[in-house]
């Protein structure tokens, strides 16, 4: 998976886990949380869903690295690159 | 002029009214809706399909769910929580209460289930199977979906209710006995406003219906509508569904001070057990609820006009209660008998709550509903007052006995009277 492709994952899994928002004007380098509504446990399902989805693990001292956009696409893409996107 | 019970001679601060109700049942999602389709001879049971069990029937809930809930709570939350949501704010918003200025601390929730958790356990069993039952695929919504108060706690979490909430477990006795908690909590002055009722999920756990289906207790029948027959000879069992019946108590003292409608008082209750099965009942324990509810209340049997029965249509409950009926009531003359779960299914959970509101326009209409699909009465539940198939004009109407019945032997009698 490229670094977009990622992010277009991303952008699906939070369409799922937050369907009130509008993500349409989501800006990369800003926190999630001064975006949208998200709390710990929609953390933990974006976690699961990258679980769930790609057998991606991510320990929990890792998650702030979720913070934002720019943030999760750059940690995920060394896990994430021998992916193929389906 | 009403003859007098006990609980009129009450002071105002210990008398407990019920001032709105808010519903949904497979054939209406309000008091209008519903009492129309009742009237009318609408049934609520469809077509239905669930994992395991296949084809099958039940009563389905159609409502608007984003109306007072938002797509992420629906979808983190459980259905119970979703259609007491649905049930308590369109009861709060028939209320004439002062919503925005209620100290909320000051309100009490209670909520009846038949079960909990038996969906949401059941959905993370199916899920984690496509991945080898690996745990770590395991939700952590779960728990928070599943905790045995989780239907009332929804309900306090969307509304911003910081009093008690919790829920009543009283297998299919639950809407009564919910409506018995938030009454008790009220002349206890724990709460200054219950909300207090029933809910039902029931239908999306495949376990309830492989249940009855291996009891030889789920209904089957190729017309849907045709399928929930209690007190006919050719019943065949239970159809499941799904409901919600909440309703805004308040002491008297209260409803008369802010001048709130108010659509009946609860003048008396019973709930005792028969010790005597899992699950066949007991009428002997049953009429002594009965007569017990009808003795507190200082009520004769010929005062009741109205009995809304639990009969679910399985070959020995019904029976059963016709047996109880029989010895409490006799043959008076005056006492009518009707059934709901005819029209919708059996709504568990929510099934006091909502057999006893679809009865409750009575007192202003002095109809009494009929139970439908009797095409062949059953002798042994032939009582004198049973309205068959069609509504049956009364000359007055001032007490409605609700019965509600469930498993391990609980039994439940509530009885309100008109206003």
């Amino acid at each position: 998976m490229t670094p977009a492709d990622i992010r277009d994952e991303i952008l699906d899994i939070l369409s799922e886990i937050a369907p009130d928002e509008d993500l349409s004007g989501l800006e990369d380098e800003k926190n999630f949380r001064e975006q949208m509504e998200l709390d710990s446990m929609d953390f933990l399902d974006i976690v699961m869903e990258l679980r769930k989805r790609h057998r991606v693990q991510i320990p929990e001292d890792e998650y702030t690295n979720l913070a934002s956009m720019a943030s999760t696409v750059a940690y995920l893409e060394p896990k994430m690159r021998e992916i193929v996107r389906a | 002029m009403i003859a007098l019970d006990k609980t009129s001679q009450l002071p105002d601060e210990q008398r407990v009214v019920m001032t709105a109700v808010g519903l949904t049942a497979p054939n209406g999602n309000d008091l209008e809706s519903f009492r129309a389709s009742l009237l009318g001879g609408r049934s609520g049971v469809q077509d239905y399909e669930i994992r395991y069990v296949g084809k099958t029937l039940a009563g389905v809930c159609n409502f608007e769910s984003t109306k007072y809930q938002s797509k992420k709570d629906i979808r983190r939350g459980t259905r119970a929580g979703g259609v007491g949501v649905w049930a308590c704010n369109e009861a709060i918003a028939r209320s004439g209460l002062e919503w925005d200025k209620l100290d909320r601390s000051r309100v009490g929730v209670y909520v009846g289930v038949t079960e909990h958790g038996n969906v949401e356990t059941e959905n993370e069993i199916h899920a984690i199977k496509a991945y080898d039952y690996d745990t770590q695929f395991w939700s952590h919504h779960h728990n928070p979906r599943t905790v045995a108060n989780n239907p009332a706690g929804e309900i306090a979490l969307n509304l911003g209710i910081t009093g008690p909430h919790y829920t009543i477990g009283a297998a299919c006795a639950a809407g009564n006995a919910g409506i018995i908690q938030g009454v008790q909590m009220l002349r206890l002055h724990e709460c200054d406003v219950a909300l207090a009722g029933g809910v039902s999920e029931s239908i999306h756990t495949f376990g309830i219906f492989a249940s009855f289906k291996s009891q030889g207790a789920l209904a089957h029948n190729v017309d849907p509508s045709k399928a929930s027959r209690p007190f006919d000879l050719d019943r065949n069992g239970i159809v499941v569904s799904e409901g919600a019946c909440m309703y805004v108590l308040e002491r008297l003292s209260d409803a008369k001070a802010r001048s709130a409608n108010i659509l009946a008082e609860i003048v008396s209750y019973a709930i005792n057990t028969d010790a005597t099965d899992f699950v066949l009942p007991n009428p002997e324990r049953q009429a002594e609820c009965i007569e017990l509810a009808l003795k507190r209340g200082g009520l004769a049997a010929d005062q009741i006009d109205i009995v809304s029965t639990h009969a679910t249509g399985t070959s020995s409950g019904d029976s059963q209660e016709c047996q109880a009926l029989r010895r409490a009531f006799g043959e008076n003359g005056r006492t009518r008998f009707n059934n709901t779960k005819s029209f919708i299914g059996h709504t568990m959970g929510a099934a006091g709550a909502l057999e006893l509101a679809g009865n409750i326009p009575a007192f202003q209409d002095r109809v009494c509903h009929a139970t439908i699909n009797v095409d062949r009465l059953d002798p042994e539940c032939a009582i004198e007052g049973l309205v068959i198939n069609e509504p049956q004009e009364l000359s007055r109407v001032d007490y409605i006995l609700n019965n509600s019945f469930g498993m391990l032997g609980i039994n439940s009698v509530l009885i309100v009277r008109r206003f």
